[in-house]
C-alpha cells in the first residue's frame, strides 16, 4: 500500500484535459518494411525465405510462358526446337489457331454469330444485376430470368420460324457450353437454395420431408452419379422420342446438385438472424412471405454471402465434370485439340491446360472480387 | 365473411372494449406458463403489468398479438378473435403495435425504412406518403434528423423511440410495451419514459410491462401483479402502491420500491 500513498484518495479536476489529435504513424516506407516484415528474427527469416522462393520460381514461369513463347505459326514446326530456338516456352501458336473451337465448339461456323449475341445479352443481363446502383433492377432481374433465357434458347437452338437454323446440342462446346451450365446452375440454384431451406425450417410436416430428403439425397450422392443419373438412368424411364435433350438433362443435374448446397449454405444464413427480427416483423403485421423476403432474407443473405459464393465458384468449375456423359464443354475441347498430331509438341498439352487454368482463374477471381465489393457496401451501410 | 349483423354487435363492443382475455392457459411442455388469465381492457386504458421475472408478463403480453399460442382460453383484441386463422391474426396485428425489450430494429434498413416498411407493404400506402407519416411520427418521438442513419449508430434510448415512431405509423389502437426500457442505460431511461408518458396522455389504449414504477404511478389506470403465471392483484395505482392487498403483491413491492 505504500505506493498507492503517494496518489491522492480524492480528486477532483480542476480544468478540462486538453482534446489531442492522435499521434502521427511512425517512419514512411522504411517503417512500415520494418514494422511489417522485418520485426522479429523469425519474421526476418520468413521474408527472406519468401523472397528465395520468389526468385527462385517465378523467372523461369515467366520465361516459359511469355519471353520463350511462340506466338505465331500455322503447326508444330513452329514450337519445335531448332538451332534459332533451341529451348521454345509455351506454343500460344496452338491456342491461337484453335481459338474459336475453344469458343464454340463445332458451332457451324457460318452461325457463329448468333453465339456472339448470345455472349453479348447475357454480359448485358450480367452487369445490369451486378451493377448494385443500376437504374431499374426489378427490370433487369426480369429480363434476366425471363427474357434472357427464352431469347437464348431462339438464338443457340434455332427457330425456322424467324429464319434461325436449328443447331443441336451436339454440337455446342467449348466456353459456350462451360458458360451456359455455369450460368444456369447459379441461376436456378440461388433461388431454389432459398426455397428449399425455408422448406427444411417449414412447420409443415410434409413440406420439411421433402426438402430435408431432397437436399439430404442431392448432398449424399457425387456429382459425376447426379449427371449419370440425369443421363443414363433418365431415358429408361422416358421413351427416348420424348427425353429431354442431353444437355438439359445435364443442366437439371446441376443445378439439383448446386440447389442442395445452397440450401445448406442459406440456411446457415437464416439461422445467424435472431429469431426477434422474426417477431417483429410479425407483430407490425407482416405477413409471412414478406417477412421473408422484406426482413428475413436480406439479411442472411448478407451474413452468408461469402460461402454463397464459394458456392458459385466451386460450380464454376464443377462444370467441368459434364464431359463424363459426352458433353463438349471448355476442358474437354482442350483435350480434344491437344490430341491434333498437328501441333504435337514437348509443350503442346502444357500450354493447352494453362490457357485453361487462366481461364477458369480469370472467371472466378473476378467474381470473388466483386463478392469483395459487395460485401464491402453492405457493411458500410451496417456499421457506425 | 361477416354479415352486417355481426359488425354492428362487432362495433359496439369495438367502442369500449379493447382487450378481452378469457380462461386464458399456456403451458411450455410440462411448464404451466400461464394459469387462468381473465383480464378485460377498456378502449383508452392504461395498464401497467408488473412481478417478478418469470412470473408470465412478457407471455401474457405476447399472446395478445399471437407472438405466442396458447392451449385453452379466448382472447378477443378489438373486437377480432384470435384463432389460427392468419388472416384474423394478421388484421389483429395491424391494429396492435408492439415494442420490445431489444428493440428489435431491421439493422439492413435505415430509420425512415424502419418506420415506412410496415405502412408500404401491409397498409399499401405510397411510399412518399408513408415517409411523410413516418416523419411526423419520428418528429414527435425527437428523432427527426436520425432518419437516414442506419440504427447501429443510434444511441440505446433513440433505438427505442423509433421503434415506438415504427410502431406508432401503422396508426395502433393499442399498444403493447414489453419491458421497454430494461435494457437501457440509466441515463436514457428518461426520454423513453417521456415519449410513453406522452403518447398515454393522447389516449391509446396502453399495456405496458415494466419495472418502472414511478412510471405506472403517474400513468397508469391500472396495474396487474402478475406472479407464477397467474395474476394475483389488479387495482388502481394508488391503492396498489399504498395499501396492497395480497401478501405476495407486499412483499414484491417491498423489494423494489425499497
Amino acid at each position: 500500500m505504500a505506493a498507492l500513498s503517494d496518489s491522492p484518495l480524492v480528486f477532483l479536476r480542476q480544468a478540462p484535459a486538453q482534446r489531442l489529435s492522435p499521434p502521427a504513424p511512425r517512419g514512411g516506407a522504411f517503417g512500415w518494411l520494418r514494422a511489417n516484415l522485418f520485426s522479429s528474427p523469425g519474421n526476418i527469416a520468413l521474408t527472406l525465405l519468401c523472397g528465395l522462393f520468389v526468385a527462385w520460381a517465378v523467372p523461369p514461369v515467366l520465361r516459359f510462358f511469355l519471353i520463350d513463347a511462340v506466338w505465331s505459326g500455322s503447326d508444330r514446326a513452329a514450337c519445335l526446337a531448332s538451332p534459332q530456338m533451341p529451348r521454345p516456352g509455351a506454343c500460344w501458336a496452338f491456342v491461337r489457331v484453335w481459338f474459336s473451337y475453344f469458343v464454340y465448339g463445332f458451332y457451324p461456323i457460318g452461325q457463329r454469330w448468333r453465339v456472339d449475341l448470345f455472349f453479348m445479352a447475357l454480359a448485358f443481363g450480367v452487369a445490369w444485376l451486378a451493377w448494385l446502383s443500376a437504374p431499374r433492377r426489378g427490370t433487369g432481374a426480369v429480363y434476366f430470368f425471363v427474357v434472357l433465357p427464352i431469347l437464348s434458347i431462339i438464338l443457340l437452338n434455332g427457330a425456322p420460324l424467324v429464319g434461325l437454323v436449328r443447331v443441336p446440342t451436339s454440337l455446342w462446346g467449348g466456353i459456350l457450353v462451360t458458360v451456359i451450365v455455369a450460368t444456369v446452375g447459379i441461376a436456378v440454384s440461388l433461388p431454389l437454395g432459398i426455397i428449399l431451406a425455408l422448406g427444411r425450417r417449414s412447420k409443415i410436416p410434409v413440406v420439411r420431408l421433402f426438402a430435408v430428403t431432397f437436399i439430404e439425397f442431392v448432398r449424399g450422392v457425387p456429382l459425376i452419379t447426379v449427371l449419370f443419373m440425369a443421363s443414363v438412368m433418365l431415358p429408361l424411364f422416358v421413351p427416348e422420342r420424348f427425353a429431354p435433350d442431353k444437355l438439359l438433362r445435364a443442366l437439371i443435374g446441376v443445378a439439383l446438385f448446386a440447389s442442395a448446397y445452397m440450401a445448406e449454405v442459406v440456411r446457415g444464413g437464416l439461422l445467424a438472424i435472431p429469431p426477434a427480427q422474426f417477431e417483429a416483423a410479425q407483430a407490425l403485421g407482416l405477413p409471412y412471405w414478406r417477412t421473408i423476403a422484406l426482413v428475413i432474407l436480406p439479411q442472411a443473405l448478407r451474413v452468408t454471402l461469402p460461402n454463397i459464393v464459394n458456392i458459385f465458384i466451386a460450380l464454376f468449375k464443377d462444370t467441368t465434370l459434364v464431359f463424363v456423359v459426352g458433353i463438349f464443354d471448355f476442358l474437354h475441347a482442350i483435350e480434344a485439340a491437344r490430341a491434333d498430331p498437328k501441333w504435337a509438341t514437348p509443350n503442346t498439352s502444357v500450354t493447352g491446360y494453362a490457357f485453361a487454368a487462366l481461364f477458369y482463374f480469370v472467371c472466378c477471381y473476378g467474381m470473388s472480387r466483386y463478392a469483395r465489393r459487395v460485401e464491402a457496401r453492405l457493411a458500410r451501410a451496417h456499421r457506425r | 365473411m361477416e354479415n352486417p349483423s355481426d359488425r354492428t354487435s362487432a362495433d359496439a363492443v369495438r367502442s369500449e372494449i379493447a382487450v378481452e382475455i378469457v380462461d386464458l392457459h399456456k403451458w411450455y411442455g410440462e411448464f404451466h406458463a400461464l394459469r387462468d388469465i381473465n383480464l378485460t381492457v377498456a378502449r383508452g386504458e392504461r395498464i401497467v403489468i408488473c412481478g417478478p421475472s418469470g412470473g408470465g408478463k412478457s407471455t401474457l403480453l405476447r399472446c395478445i398479438n399471437r407472438l405466442e399460442d396458447w392451449q385453452r382460453g379466448r382472447v378477443v383484441v378489438d373486437g377480432i378473435e384470435l384463432t389460427d386463422d392468419p388472416k384474423q391474426i394478421e388484421a389483429v396485428r395491424r391494429d396492435v403495435g408492439m415494442v420490445f425489450q431489444q428493440f428489435n430494429l431491421f439493422p439492413h434498413l435505415t430509420v425512415l425504412e424502419n418506420c415506412t416498411l410496415a405502412p408500404i407493404w401491409v397498409r399499401r400506402m405510397p411510399k412518399k406518403d408513408a415517409e411523410e407519416l413516418a416523419m411526423r411520427y419520428l418528429t414527435r418521438v425527437k428523432i427527426p434528423e436520425q432518419a437516414q442513419k442506419y440504427p447501429a449508430r443510434l444511441s440505446g434510448g433513440q433505438q427505442q423511440r423509433v421503434a415506438i415512431a415504427r410502431a406508432l405509423c401503422m396508426n395502433p389502437n393499442i399498444m403493447l410495451f414489453d419491458e421497454p426500457t430494461s435494457a437501457l442505460d440509466p441515463e436514457m431511461v428518461k426520454e423513453v419514459l417521456d415519449t410513453m408518458v406522452e403518447l398515454a396522455s393522447d389516449g391509446i389504449t396502453m399495456l405496458v410491462v415494466s419495472h418502472e414504477m414511478g412510471f405506472a404511478r403517474q400513468v397508469s389506470d391500472r396495474v396487474i401483479f402478475m406472479a407464477e403465471g397467474q395474476i394475483v392483484e389488479i387495482n388502481e395505482p394508488k391503492d396498489f402502491f399504498d395499501s396492497p392487498q395480497h401478501e405476495r403483491t407486499r412483499l414484491f413491492l417491498q423489494q423494489v420500491l425499497r
